[in-house]
């Protein structure tokens, strides 16, 4: 009733939709990079939306199957293969007992989603099975998953109904440049117009500086009118916090609650599987959108996530 | 409150900023916002997250969009004035002060020219006003701390500090709530557990608390630790006596 962790790749994590309603008191909401990649990957296999998934990351994990189970990957195209066979991304696949499921190289994007038909056996810790590394909480031991771990799955699928029809096409494309999509403020009043200027003409560079907590981008210094530094207030998934250097870093899913630098702008929820799939290099432009154009895409997004799961599940 | 200020933060939550500065009127506002905000019925709220000087309101787009959402909260600003807002609660946090558990209060003390029994005495004298939350699980932004015992961090900050340590750091003073890394200057131990996952509430205290410290000696703390590590410790509070300022 198990996977074993043959070789933990890069860093792999337990992840679902992020622990909600901690964040009063200090506590990161973590959770999956890539909220919609991995509900789809839960919506393949026949789960709950907020069921947890691994998250891998660059250099994907090996997994032993002690059980048979159907599972889906999402996200960017970490090269798997089972038994050494190249399977597809974005399909539900039934996993015989002893198989291994490999991640060979980053194909596409840089972190990839498997979800498990059935859920893995996690223990949850303040309503979420997320892992939160910094408070060593959540997901396996509070941490990322090691060689010779072994997770249980809780109601294993050999098989799903319609399991042919489980698929859809791979929805991340490389580009040679990104457009990511903003609202602007919470102190866009901070920055003088020139450095709103900046910030929404110019390309960035992701540098190598890109974890869980956030990614680090280099390009044109944004000017503020009178320094980076402000009264703590919150901070949300997709915050683009310029401190005084003038660069812009994105806040992600290990974010610490509350921060005292500026934030220019928000990335729209519906681009985040832009942002969990940047890679050092790629080159990043901010295009501002009104609230309700931000909205709107948000929840096209999720109208397309209700069809799916309508057609294959209707009843969960 | 014509002067609050509704700042977008992404497309799935909404900053209420109700002033620029830190003070205890403008967190007493906070307060009773987030308090009336959770006894209104406005669908579609996540949860929200108290600043010094904002309330972060996480919404559901798919329940609420924001220019209704911020129709109901400007309604609902407007009835302040007429919602009842019970006092704040003084949580009481006992401390072993000096000794291995306090080891730089010595330094505290000649720092401020002050007798150890002094920084004591003043570092129990005040109801601290926690402002928020944040930085670590069950980290408090105390404020209120006396300047007779102010003193600047440790010039090399500590590798591991163990969870419960409790601080000053300039003017600010706080307890370690986890084991971490930090450079304040260490006075005392609670035995109390600020934060414990496991705990059906995981975390002690909340914005808009206040927080008393009072002095307890070895045996004392002995007890409470051996309760925290069995059934729990239930610390005293008190609600707040505002006359008393």
């Amino acid at each position: 009733m198990s996977i074993t962790i043959v070789n933990p790749g890069m860093m792999t994590t337990v992840q679902d939709q992020g622990r909600v309603g901690y964040q009063q008191f200090g506590v990161s909401v973590s959770g999956v990079m890539c909220p919609r990649s991995a509900i789809l990957a839960n919506i393949l296999v026949g789960n709950e939306d907020g069921e947890a998934v691994l998250e891998c990351t660059m250099m994907g994990p090996h997994i032993q199957f002690d059980t048979a189970n159907c599972i889906a990957i999402t996200g960017g195209d970490l090269g798997p293969t089972l038994d050494g066979q190249p399977v597809a991304n974005y399909a539900a696949i039934a996993v015989k007992a002893g198989q291994i499921l490999r991640f060979t190289m980053p194909k596409v994007g840089c972190r990839a989603f498997v979800a498990f038909a059935g859920g893995l056996d996690i223990e949850p810790v303040m309503g979420s099975r997320s892992t939160y590394m910094k408070a060593k909480i959540g997901g396996f031991e509070g941490r990322k998953l090691q060689k010779g771990d072994v997770i249980k799955f809780r109601a294993p699928k050999a098989d799903l109904p319609k399991l042919d029809l489980r698929h859809m096409a791979p929805e991340f494309r490389p580009r040679a440049e990104y457009t990511v999509r903003v609202v602007m403020g919470p102190q866009d009043d901070y920055f003088t117009d020139a450095g709103i200027e900046t910030f929404l003409g110019s390309v960035y560079t992701v540098t190598p500086e890109f974890d869980r907590m956030g990614c680090r981008l280099s390009g044109d210094v944004i000017a503020h009118k009178d320094g980076g530094d402000i009264i703590s207030d919150g901070i949300s998934f997709g915050a683009i916090q310029v401190p005084s250097s003038g660069n812009p870093i994105i806040m992600l899913g290990d974010r610490q609650t509350t921060g005292g630098y500026t934030k220019i702008a928000g990335v729209i929820t519906a681009d985040f599987r832009i942002l969990a799939q940047l890679k050092a290099g790629d080159k990043v432009r901010f295009q501002k959108v009104s609230i309700a154009q931000a909205q709107d895409a948000l929840l096209a997004q999720k109208g397309a996530l209700k069809c799916l799961r309508t057609a294959l599940d209707p009843k969960i | 409150m014509a002067d609050v200020r509704f700042l977008l933060t992404g497309d799935t939550s909404v900053t209420v900023e109700f002033g620029n500065e830190i003070s205890t009127e403008i967190n007493a506002k906070i307060r009773a916002f987030n308090i009336a905000l959770q006894q209104s019925k406005i669908p579609g709220i996540v949860e929200t997250v108290p600043t010094y000087r904002s309330l972060a309101v996480h919404y559901d787009p798919e329940v609420i969009l924001y220019g209704a959402l911020v129709k109901k909260l400007k309604g609902l600003l407007g009835q302040l004035d007429n919602i009842q807002i019970p006092p704040s609660d003084v949580l009481e946090i006992p401390v072993l002060y000096g000794g291995e558990e306090g080891p730089d209060i010595q330094f505290v003390a000649e720092h401020n020219g002050k007798t150890v029994q002094e920084v004591i005495d003043i570092h129990t004298s005040t109801e601290y006003l926690i402002y928020m939350l944040g930085f670590t699980p069950g980290f408090t932004y105390l404020g209120g701390m006396s300047e007779e015992i102010a003193t600047p961090r440790l010039k090399t900050p500590r590798v591991l500090i163990p969870g419960g340590s409790v601080g000053i750091a300039g003017a600010q003073t706080g307890v370690y709530p986890i084991d971490s890394p930090g450079g304040w200057q260490l006075i005392g131990r609670t035995p109390v557990r600020m934060y414990d996952p496991d705990r059906a509430t995981p975390i002690l205290p909340e914005a808009g608390q206040y927080i008393k410290f009072y002095a307890i000696d070895k045996a004392e703390y002995d007890r409470i630790a051996a309760l925290e590590a069995g059934e729990g410790y239930v610390c005293k509070r008190h609600p707040r006596k505002e006359a008393a300022e």
